[in-house]
């Protein structure tokens, strides 16, 4: 038999460690958002208007960060698609546009190429490619020894000492930004070039970029321009039914891009 | 009892993996945030992304010395283009590299300026020149200025 006394102090210690444990969910929330405040959030954004496939992008980007200037990988890469009056859909990006777009010529396999003149195209535009630092990525996911990692600011790093290799990830990536460095022996992909982005510098690629098609921006600071257009205009994302959530915003895709 | 000495075995086994984690594993590898899935890492691997020197030091850094050339460029059409697009990366000079190296080649000029009059894209409103065509064995900078090209 339970007294009254008993149950009345039952109670009233369920109801005072009740608020308790609110206080103490509320302090931790607020300061979880305050935190928000201070750590950034990085994103990009692309304008596939304003790219006229230079490729000045891919260039610094291999040299600001060792990726090898001849091999046949790169952390951001340009693609042109061209759209025939015919309704042919032409996708290349020779060397990832390291050189620039400089010939009409489309390059379709390794040595074959396709002449096309401009009264054959109907639409034709190129598309910047890079890393889209998923909220939701899947690369991390997939790593088995723990190698790569989400930041607290959202950029997905590899550990270079860290990675056995085993190419799970560049698997596991469906933008294919990922590859295998053929001189550190790890998988590599472009981090935003995060080096320079916790200096206050920008990104290689943003620097070098004459037309403004690439900017960065911190999605944790309202008053940054580039958050301002991504939170107000109209803007896309690569893949958005894989679930990643991808933070390349591009303006201007269009259902060709793939 | 000898049915006992597979167990004794297996736990030295363990016991000897387990040691050895924790002689390999770092003291900072571990769960960093909020997720296992995102967040299991080594925590130094950060701050050595961080410590990578910049090769690409922006124009600020060669007004210092060659203020003159970029109030040039500044003025011209190709204001937007950055001094280490044609120049070359920056890195430290000029200790290292001393001299940078200067691109004049005609394919660094065609990465824009090839006609591509692609409609819907800016490329289409660059003045472009068919390159076999306009004095293909001539450099661009033999007319051109490429600090002011219109001048």
């Amino acid at each position: 038999m339970i007294t009254r006394r008993a149950f009345m102090r039952r109670v009233l210690q369920t109801i005072s460690g009740a608020i308790g444990a609110a206080g103490v969910a509320a302090v931790a929330f607020r300061r979880r958002a305050s935190a928000n405040t201070k750590t950034s959030r990085w994103a990009f954004l692309v304008d596939t208007y304003k790219c006229v496939g230079c490729g000045f992008c891919v260039k610094a980007c291999k040299l600001e960060n060792d990726v090898p200037y001849e091999a046949n990988v790169t952390r951001t890469w340009v693609e042109r698609y061209i759209l025939t009056k015919k309704g042919e859909l032409l996708i290349d990006t020779p060397k990832g546009a390291r050189d620039g777009f400089i010939s009409s010529r489309v390059q379709l396999g390794k040595d074959t190429y396709r002449e096309v003149k401009p009264d054959e195209i109907a639409k034709a535009f190129f598309v910047p490619k890079l890393c889209n630092q998923c909220e939701n990525p899947p690369c991390v996911q997939v790593c088995p020894v723990g190698a790569t990692y989400q930041t607290e600011d959202g950029v997905v790093l590899v550990d270079r000492k860290w990675c056995i290799g085993c190419g799970y990830c560049i698997m596991a990536c469906p933008y294919g930004v990922r590859f295998f460095h053929p001189v550190y022996r790890v998988a590599d992909k472009c981090n935003f070039c995060y080096h320079r982005i916790s200096q206050g510098m920008k990104p290689a690629c943003v620097e070098a970029c004459p037309f403004g098609a690439r900017l960065i921006g911190d999605l944790n600071n309202p008053d940054d321009p580039v958050t301002q257009y991504i939170m107000t205009q109209r803007v896309s994302v690569l893949k958005e039914d894989y679930g990643t959530k991808p933070q390349v915003y591009y303006v201007g895709l269009s259902k060709e891009v793939r | 009892m000898h049915i006992w000495r597979p167990l004794w075995v297996t736990i030295a086994l363990v016991a000897l993996v387990l040691g050895i984690r924790l002689v390999m594993v770092p003291k900072d590898f571990g769960v960093h945030g909020t997720t296992y899935a995102y967040k299991w890492y080594r925590k130094s691997s950060e701050s050595e992304w961080k410590a990578i020197r910049a090769k690409y030091r922006g124009r600020e850094y060669c007004k210092d010395c060659h203020e003159e050339q970029l109030t040039h460029i500044l003025r011209s059409p190709h204001a937007p283009i950055q001094c280490e697009n044609c120049h070359g990366p920056a890195m430290e000079h000029p200790e290292t590299p001393e001299k940078l190296p200067i691109d004049t080649s005609r394919e660094l000029c065609l990465r824009c300026h090839a006609s591509l009059p692609y409609p819907g894209s800016a490329r289409a409103k660059i003045k472009g020149i068919e390159p076999d065509n306009h004095y293909p064995d001539t450099g661009c900078s033999d007319c051109h200025d490429p600090h002011h090209p219109t001048q």
